[in-house]
């Protein structure tokens, strides 16, 4: 059964005041008005979130939101794949309504983190790490910076290069109201933030964020009878890669990235030359450049190249993260990978202000760990 | 240690740097229950303990966990072995640069359970840190 999307929301993205549980409700509501359909009527509803439980002390959230927007006796259920959760929340979504288990489907995706300090927040995250690793004290940040040093020096790419994707990052949030950041950025700033993980600085990392977003699924064959507006999930892939990081042949080469989108570009018949938009998971800047590669994009060792050319800006012939990314709308953790659709959603239906780019298929990637797990999209305009 | 340790505290337990391997010869370190490569059982283990390795990448992060030493500095160092290499994971005693040869060192605790997120009892805290081997050994 092919899957359509009849509506999407999100919230601000940055420093907020509700706690995830009110977050997620705002999002879902949001969501269903915007779709025109009552919450009596929903079948499943999915809560995409990493560690409500960790960060705030806050379980049971998918029950909480099925109660609190009238959508009882609805299936609910959380999806858990950390910094990949909203992403593995698209593909419930879609397998619920493939399968013809659900009619009509919402995806929530939430978190709640600037509570804490940055420290505190980046142990939560770190806890999805082996043994061996976390009784280093290793972050994700520090993989970035291990992995960026061979990345750099294998391929002789400037240190500028990476930059360049922040300052692009940030130059399409300031179009984004919803972004977290609203300020541009020069390579200058950038190259002289402090050090956060050699050869990384602060401006190549995405920030703590609170925020929330909401998508609503039905089967493409119904989706008529709400909306003449709807996008279809065409393409959906999973995957993962080792747990311990230093344990792949090699970490410039996400193999978790290249195998999910292999599937989701086969269930969708199309290939990276058919794609006119992508919402990829930057938590790094490295990271976008790594899944350029991965997707085959561009050849490895060249994905550098497309921030400083222009390739993936608003105008290029690829546009990267026009919603600003991770890095600059911000990344609450389990609401990433839905407002990633979201946004492509949106460009899809010539829906944006100021940052619209013309695209019939689009492309989402939310990565786990440091790239531990991945799930992919495909999205194109209805025929 | 517990009966339910994992291959990793139990390595740990005994100060040991173990690659742990499969019969058709994949390591891999910390061990897995499986190999990662073929599915078979690790049942051998290669000591690299009083080895020497080369360090492939390098980092010093800044912004540290709480109990985390700060900065703290990890490289990825890989060992040769007889058929292939093995890499891992550990915190360097000093400054270390690209291509070094370095020898694992022994540390009782690497971080302060008291607190992390993880619980104290969930795994082990002490583990191997690199230090470069000077040229004149
Ligand atoms: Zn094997």
């Amino acid at each position: 059964m092919d899957v359509a999307v009849l509506g999407a929301s999100m919230t601000p993205f940055g420093t907020r005041e509700p706690w995830v549980r009110e977050l997620a409700t705002d999002a879902a509501i949001a969501c269903l008005d915007d779709a025109g359909v009552d919450p009596s009527a929903l079948d499943h509803l999915y809560l995409s979130n990493m560690a409500s439980g960790e960060f705030e002390g806050q379980t049971g959230v998918m029950n909480a939101v099925a109660h609190d927007i009238g959508a009882v006796p609805a299936y609910t259920q959380r999806v858990g794949q950390t910094s990949a959760s909203g992403g593995a929340g698209l593909y419930a979504a879609w397998q619920s309504i493939a399968s013809g288990a659900s009619e009509l489907t919402l995806l929530v995706g939430a978190e709640k983190m600037t509570q804490q300090s940055t420290g505190e927040a980046g142990d939560v995250i770190a806890s999805l790490t082996h043994p061996a690793e976390y009784a280093h004290g290793v972050t994700l940040p520090s993989f970035a910076g291990l992995t960026a040093r061979t990345y750099l020096e294998r391929y002789d790419a400037p240190r500028e290069s990476l930059a360049h994707v922040a300052v692009k990052n940030h130059q399409n949030a300031r179009r984004n109201p919803d972004a977290q950041f609203q300020k541009d950025l020069d390579i200058e700033t950038a190259m002289s933030s402090p050090v956060v993980a050699e050869p990384l600085r602060l401006y190549d990392y995405c920030p703590l964020t609170d925020g929330s977003a909401a998508l609503l699924f039905c089967p493409v064959s119904v989706a008529r009878e709400y909306t003449d507006e709807f996008v279809v999930l065409s393409g959906v892939g999973g995957a993962t890669d080792t747990h311990v990081v230093h344990e792949r042949d090699d970490p410039t080469w996400m193999s978790a990235v290249a195998n999910s989108g292999r599937q989701a570009f086969e269930m969708a018949g199309c290939g990276p030359a058919d794609i006119d938009v992508a919402e990829l998971h930057d938590m790094v800047t490295l990271l976008e450049i790594l899944q350029l590669e991965a997707f085959g994009f561009a050849e490895r060792g060249e994905g550098w190249r497309f921030a400083v050319n222009g390739t993936t800006a608003l105008d290029g012939s690829l546009p990267v993260n026009p919603s600003g990314g991770l890095k600059a709308r911000g990344h609450p953790l389990g609401a990433t990978g839905v407002a990633q659709a979201v946004e492509i959603y949106r460009q899809l239906l010539g829906k944006v202000d100021g940052r619209q780019v013309d695209a019939e298929r689009g492309l989402t990637c939310n990565v786990g760990g440091f790239g531990n797990c991945v799930t992919s999209a495909v999205l194109e305009v209805a025929e | 240690m517990t009966e339910r340790a994992s291959s990793t505290d139990r390595d740990v337990e005994h100060h040991q740097l173990l690659a742990h391997g499969c019969q058709n010869d994949h390591f891999t370190v910390p061990g897995h229950p499986r190999c990662p490569a073929c599915g078979e059982p690790q049942e051998k283990t290669l000591d690299l303990t009083k080895k020497t390795g080369i360090v492939k990448t390098w980092t010093r992060v800044a912004a540290t966990p709480p109990g985390v030493r700060e900065p703290n500095t990890l490289a990825i160092v890989e060992f040769a072995l007889e058929v292939d290499t093995v890499s891992m994971l550990g915190g360097t005693i000093e400054q270390v640069s690209l291509g070094e040869q370095v020898r694992p060192v022994y540390i009782d605790t690497l971080r302060d359970a008291d607190e992390s997120v993880r619980q104290g009892a969930n795994q082990s805290w002490g583990g191997f840190r690199f230090e470069p081997v000077s040229p004149d050994e």
